[in-house]
Parts: C-alpha cells; sequence; structure tokens
C-alpha cells in the first residue's frame, strides 16, 4: 500500500530533526557567563542530574498506560538514565503528568508537586494535562495542568507514542543541562536568562490545606 | 426495549416481587431527566438462571426534593449506583443508609446530568483547597474558662476509634487514581469508604452535545484496554436503532479484533497484578508480548493503545494484507509464552501463599453485587454475554466459558489465563476464513437515531459493557449512559476486604481488575 505523506500542520518536518537547537542555546550561555572553576562544576553536576532523572509514577488514565510501556521491555526508558520510577514524591526529580486532571484530582496533584524536592520539573503528556483534550469542554476537567503546575516540557499526542515520550524526556534533560547550580544564577532566583522559562498562571485561589487528619 | 413504568407508590412492592421471582441481577440503575415529566430512573434486571431480561422505570414529579424508594437491600451493588444518580441528578434513595454523593466533590453546586443544569465556570472553578469528608466533625471541647467552644481537631464520626488510613488518590496498587479510606482495627480492615471521580470526565454529560460520531471517539477513552469492546458496543447499538445491517466481513474483523484487545487486556492485567505483588520480571515479560499485539494493532488501525476502529456500519480501514499472517504467529508465539508465565510467577510459592484462599467473593454475593467478566466467573458465575446473549459471531466459535468455583485471588488470576487461551482458539477458527467484501456500508452523511429507547451490551475485558441510549430523533442523544464494568467491583470489595489483612488489599486490589476511567466515565 502506497503511504501519503501525512500532512501535519502546525510543525515542520524540519523542527522535527532539530534537536540541536537547545544545545547550541547552552553553549552560547555557557560561554558568556562561564566560571572556570565553578562553570566545570555545573557542568559535572548537570551531566549527573540530568542523566538521572528519576519520575513519580504518576497516571491517572490512558496516557499512563503508554507511560508504562515506556517504562518496560521494549522502550526502556531506563537507557536514557530514567533508571527506574519512584512511588514517592520525596524521591522523585520530575512528575509525568499522564492522563487527564479533573477538578477533584487538581488539588492532589497540587500537593504532590508541593511535596517533591526542589530542583524539579513537570512533564505534560498528551493532549489531555496540555490543554484538556478531548474532554476540553467537560464540567469536570481541568483545561492543561500549566494552570496550577509550572510545565517544563509538553507532549503532544492521544496518547503520546513511546518514541515522543522519550523524545520529550530527553528535552528535559537537555534543559536541566542549562541550569547553573552554582553562583547567582540559580534557576529559582535568576530565570531571566534561561530559555523556556516556566510559565506559571495563578489564577487559582490557593489556599493551606486545613484538614490535616487526611494527611 | 421498552421499560415497564411502575407508579412510585407500587414501586418498592414492585421491585421486591421481581427479586423474589428471581431477578437476581441488577444490570444497572439509569437516572433519568425527562423534564417536564420529572426525575426518574431505569432498572435493568435479568434472572441469571433463565436468561431473562426487563426493565422497569419509575418517575417522579417533583423536581425541587425528588426522592425514589432504595433497592439497595435487594441487590447489593445498588448502594453505588444509588449514589451515582443522587450525584449526578440529585434524587435522593429513601431508606438509603449513605446518601453521598460517589464522584464529585461535597461542595458541588449543582447536578450535572440534570437537563438544567448551569455549566457556568463561576459557579464551580477549582477548587485547590482539600476536600473535607462529609463524616469528620468539629467536637467541641472545655475551654480554660469553662466555655464550650469547636476545637480544630477533626474527628470521625461514622468510625469512631479506629485507626483510619487512607490509600490513594495516587498509589501504585489502586492502578490510577482511586481512594480508599479504611478502618483498621490492627491489620485488620473494618470498613471501607470507597471515594471514586478523581477521574470522572463527565463523558455522558458531553456526550449529549455531540453527534454521534464524535461520541465513538470518547468510548475507546473510557476502559482504554477495552477500547475495541466499547466501542463496538456503542457501534452495535447505532446499528441496532437505525435498522443497519453490517457485513460478515466486518463481523470478522470486529470478532478477532475484540479477542486481541481481550488477550492485550489479560496480558496487562498479569503484568500488573505480579508487579503489585513484587514480581517486576513478570511484568517485563507482560510488555514484552503485549507489544506484539500493539503492533498489530498499529499496523491495521493506526493507534496502539486507543485504536478508534469501529465505525458505524463498519470498521475505518480494511485490514492490511498480511494480518491474517502476523494475527497467526501471533497466536502460535503467545501460546508458547504461556508456560513461561506459569512457571516464573503462577507457581511461584509466594504467589500461591498470597493469593490462595484470599478475598473471597461468594457465588451469591458475585451476582448480588453484579461483579461480571473475570471477577464473576472466578466465583462460579457463568455471566459471560458471548454465551448469554451471543452477539457478532460468538454463536458460530466453538469455545469455552472459563469458570472456577473459589472465588479467591487465585482464581481470579487463574481465569485470565485461561481466557488467552480462549480467545486464541477463537481466533483462529476465524482467522482462515474472513470473507471477502466490504468493510464498511455506507450509512447517511447526519446519523440521526430514530425516537425511542436502545441498549447493547458485549463482554469487555473485565466484564460486561453496556450502552443505553435515549433519542429524540435528533443528532445527538438525549440521554447516553454506559454501563461501568469496574463499578461493581469496587462495591464488592467492601464485601471481600472486611475482616481481611490490610496487605491482601493489594492482592485482591490487583485481581479485581478494575480500570478508574471506565468506572468513573
Ligand atoms: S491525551 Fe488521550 S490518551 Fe492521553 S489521557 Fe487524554 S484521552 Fe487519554
Amino acid at each position: 500500500m502506497e503511504m501519503k505523506k501525512p500532512a501535519i500542520k502546525s510543525i515542520p518536518y524540519e523542527e522535527f530533526k532539530d534537536n540541536e537547537t537547545l544545545e547550541k542555546l547552552l553553549n552560547e550561555l555557557n560561554k558568556e557567563r562561564t566560571n572556570v572553576i565553578v562553570g566545570k562544576l555545573d557542568d559535572i553536576i548537570n551531566w549527573g542530574r540530568s542523566n538521572s532523572l528519576w519520575s513519580l509514577t504518576f497516571a491517572t488514565s490512558c496516557c499512563g498506560i503508554e507511560f508504562m510501556a515506556v517504562g518496560a521491555a521494549r522502550y526502556d526508558f531506563a537507557r536514557f538514565g530514567f533508571e527506574v520510577t519512584r512511588n514517592s514524591p520525596r524521591q522523585a526529580d520530575l512528575i509525568m503528568v499522564a492522563g487527564t486532571i479533573t477538578h477533584k484530582m487538581a488539588p492532589v496533584l497540587k500537593r504532590l508537586y508541593d511535596q517533591m524536592a526542589e530542583p524539579k520539573y513537570v512533564v505534560a503528556v498528551g493532549g489531555c494535562a496540555i490543554s484538556g483534550g478531548p474532554f476540553k469542554g467537560s464540567y469536570h476537567v481541568l483545561n492543561g495542568v500549566d494552570k496550577i503546575l509550572p510545565v517544563d516540557v509538553y507532549i503532544p499526542g492521544c496518547p503520546p507514542r513511546p518514541e515522543a515520550m522519550l523524545y520529550g524526556m530527553m528535552q528535559l534533560q537537555r534543559k536541566v543541562k542549562i541550569e547553573n547550580f552554582f553562583g547567582d544564577k540559580n534557576r529559582k532566583h535568576n530565570s531571566n536568562d534561561i530559555p523556556n522559562e516556566p510559565i506559571i498562571v495563578t489564577n487559582v485561589p490557593i489556599t493551606p490545606n486545613e484538614n490535616s487528619e487526611e494527611q | 426495549m421498552n421499560p415497564e413504568f411502575i407508579d412510585i407508590n407500587d414501586f418498592r412492592a414492585r421491585m421486591e416481587t421481581l427479586r423474589r421471582t428471581g431477578m437476581n441481577f441488577l444490570r444497572d440503575i439509569i437516572g433519568m431527566d425527562w423534564g417536564e415529566e420529572g426525575l426518574g430512573a431505569i432498572y435493568s434486571l435479568e434472572n441469571t438462571s433463565t436468561g431473562q431480561v426487563l426493565q422497569t422505570a419509575v418517575r417522579c414529579c417533583d423536581r425541587e426534593k425528588p426522592s425514589i424508594p432504595t433497592v439497595c437491600d435487594l441487590w447489593s451493588v445498588a448502594e453505588l449506583y444509588e449514589r451515582e444518580v443522587y450525584d449526578f441528578f440529585g434524587i435522593h434513595f429513601a431508606g438509603h443508609p449513605d446518601m453521598r454523593r460517589l464522584y464529585l466533590r461535597n461542595d458541588w453546586v449543582g447536578h450535572p446530568l440534570r437537563k438544567d443544569y448551569n455549566e457556568d465556570e463561576a459557579i464551580n472553578p477549582i477548587r485547590m483547597e482539600n476536600e473535607i469528608p462529609e463524616d469528620v466533625q468539629r467536637p467541641y471541647e472545655l475551654a480554660e474558662d469553662a466555655e464550650m467552644e469547636i476545637s480544630d481537631k477533626l474527628t470521625n464520626k461514622i468510625h469512631g476509634d479506629q485507626y483510619i488510613i487512607n490509600i490513594g488518590p495516587q498509589h501504585p496498587a489502586t492502578h490510577g487514581v482511586l481512594r480508599f479510606r479504611l478502618a483498621l482495627d490492627g491489620e485488620e480492615i473494618r470498613k471501607i469508604d470507597i471515594h471514586c471521580g478523581y477521574i470522572h470526565r463527565g463523558i455522558e454529560k458531553m456526550s449529549e452535545k455531540m453527534t454521534y460520531p464524535q461520541i465513538l471517539a470518547l468510548t475507546d477513552r473510557l476502559d482504554y484496554l477495552s477500547a475495541h469492546q466499547n466501542r463496538h458496543a456503542l457501534c452495535m447499538c447505532i446499528e441496532k436503532a437505525m435498522g443497519i445491517e453490517i457485513t460478515d466481513r466486518t463481523q470478522y474483523i470486529r470478532t478477532i479484533m475484540d479477542e486481541l484487545q481481550r488477550i492485550d487486556s489479560h496480558l496487562l492485567f498479569l503484568s500488573c497484578a505480579a508487579m503489585d505483588l513484587g514480581a517486576i520480571t513478570t511484568f517485563i515479560y507482560g510488555f514484552r508480548d503485549r507489544e506484539k499485539i500493539l503492533d498489530i494493532f498499529e499496523e491495521v488501525t493506526g493507534g496502539r493503545l486507543i485504536q478508534n476502529y469501529n465505525t458505524i456500519g463498519g470498521v475505518q480501514y480494511d485490514i492490511t494484507p498480511d494480518f491474517a499472517k502476523k494475527v497467526k504467529e501471533f497466536c502460535q508465539y503467545q501460546k508458547g509464552k504461556l508456560q513461561e508465565y506459569n512457571d516464573v510467577f503462577t507457581n511461584n510459592i509466594i504467589t500461591r501463599k498470597r493469593m490462595i484462599g484470599v478475598g473471597i467473593l461468594s457465588y451469591d454475593d458475585a451476582i448480588s453485587y453484579g461483579c461480571t467478566g473475570g471477577t464473576g466467573r472466578a466465583s462460579g458465575w457463568a455471566c459471560d454475554v458471548r454465551k448469554r446473549h451471543p452477539y457478532a459471531l460468538y454463536d458460530k466459535v466453538d469455545f469455552k466459558e472459563i469458570i472456577y468455583k473459589n472465588g479467591d485471588c487465585y482464581d481470579r488470576f487463574l481465569v485470565r489465563l485461561d481466557e488467552i487461551v480462549e480467545s486464541i482458539h477463537i481466533i483462529e477458527q476465524l482467522i482462515d476464513n474472513i470473507p471477502e467484501g466490504d468493510y464498511k456500508v455506507k450509512t447517511k452523511p447526519i446519523i440521526r437515531i430514530p425516537e425511542g429507547r436502545y441498549s447493547a451490551s458485549v463482554e469487555g475485558s473485565r466484564g460486561e459493557f453496556g450502552v443505553f441510549i435515549e433519542s429524540k430523533g435528533d443528532k445527538s442523544p438525549y440521554r447516553i449512559k454506559f454501563r461501568p464494568m469496574g463499578l461493581p467491583l469496587v462495591a464488592a470489595m467492601h464485601k471481600i476486604l472486611k475482616g481481611a489483612k490490610i496487605a491482601d488489599l493489594i492482592a485482591i486490589g490487583a485481581t479485581l481488575d478494575y480500570v478508574i476511567p471506565d468506572i468513573d466515565r
């Protein structure tokens, strides 16, 4: 059967091959501000950090099954340094938000995120986590996790193919590599010169939790 | 099928008679909003020994304070079904012991499936504060100046001095986002309170605004491990309503795909059950073999997990030329692997110790709770829709309905392993005989279902999946209801877990094999 080249509207084909942009950016950024000793230490630390990102086991629906498949036999994200998933947010470096987030789940997700130790990253997996996906019009679905969490990488798809997830996770590794651990260029304090600044939209009133028994 | 409308005053007596005369399986309770005519519910019943099916309905004209007598003492599963109807329609079930919302937060305003529900975001914004369970209260305490004042401590009204622990919604062993609140006495479970709704996506309400082909896309995302079967059910229901005859070729393709999906789901079940009990190797093995099915799916349908394959009047694309060869190869491969699972997991002493005799669900309870699928069959209930009400090609193929007797975790596990063999057997009978012909019949560009009520059910990967449509002759349904496969299973957990040890919760939850988005819809 002859296959037509699928028409993808929003992303030009060349973009897919353009994996090097972030790395180029990294080099440029580092050229300007590398302090010889601290810069080298940063390199070593970031090399280590980016290659041992452990994710939280967090899946609410369909995308979560694909996430499991990425961790299992054929795709095996351990090859790229995502060695294991952790069941406790205290031990996790990143949270892969795989699946629809509903109104009832939103405060739980937020709390899980708050429980993670810095530095921490958020990856939005699939249409639901990005914008509400197929359930955008529903009365009980949060239209995108970026309304409550700062998202670092978006992986589109419904569900994204395992290769797409791996690609997204590797983009996150690149992002980790351009962070500075030492000096005043800390991610939280001075993030102006870091590209892809995480977006935080806080139109949601966040009140401290009062229900101590349930914790 | 049109339901038998019962006057609300005779309702209770009529249902009692029905229960006494052998209607022992309550398939579903469908909440309804008939607008001017009031709110109500449709009950779908079945007699498991004769196979007789019946629908009854009751209506209540008071829209402000609607109330219907409960039936949860007649059929245990009604306890959760009625809470669902209360949540969505605000119908109060008189005599229900625990009338709370099931899916939405306690502070939710309104009942979403009512036709007059106000969807304004401002009324129900995203609330980021924690939800306080309804059964806790702030006690009065004697302050130092001898005044009574409300303390800021929360105490638990229902459970008294038992120890309460919370499992989920984010817990790897709940297979998604289900939440249990357990009352423990030492290690023993005294009471379990199930909180659903963490993945309630409002599919039924959304469907009321969508056209039928659009709704099809949502069924795949209910129970993504029964994607084909779910969609098959809805297509079947619509075809039945519109009187569309589908071709033999379609029937063959659908049946084969359903069975491949079942194997896929059971392999995932095996993997996850094993991982919950700590056997990572089996997890890897299961996923390795599952990928082989996903390859076939991907080649034919373009999707791995969510395939969007069935469509009204047929299937989206024809099968590929080497489909039969690939499937046969897979069947051969899979047969050889079953022994491997047995060696590494099923016959393992730890597995046997943790599963045999644990979490017993009796035959009567299985029916009363409506636990269909592998769970029911492990308790000895022959509940397979493929045998009870054959559809597609299931009356033409020869296969065994796997039935075990004990109803414990081990039996529930074995049922699924054996079903893999039966599914392969079904596929092998069909794969060489796929007739030539169209894979899809032409339908009208705009699908309208004639006025009336229609239902259809199929055997999903984990039980009976049903679709109910009430149509007013429009492009979109007036009400569409999916019978969840998982809700009866979690309802039965209450029974299974009573007196069990907390560590057994994991084995029991794993072998019940529920998928949460299917429960929450
Ligand atoms: S993006 Fe698609 S596959 Fe992923 S959770 Fe949402 S509906 Fe499911």
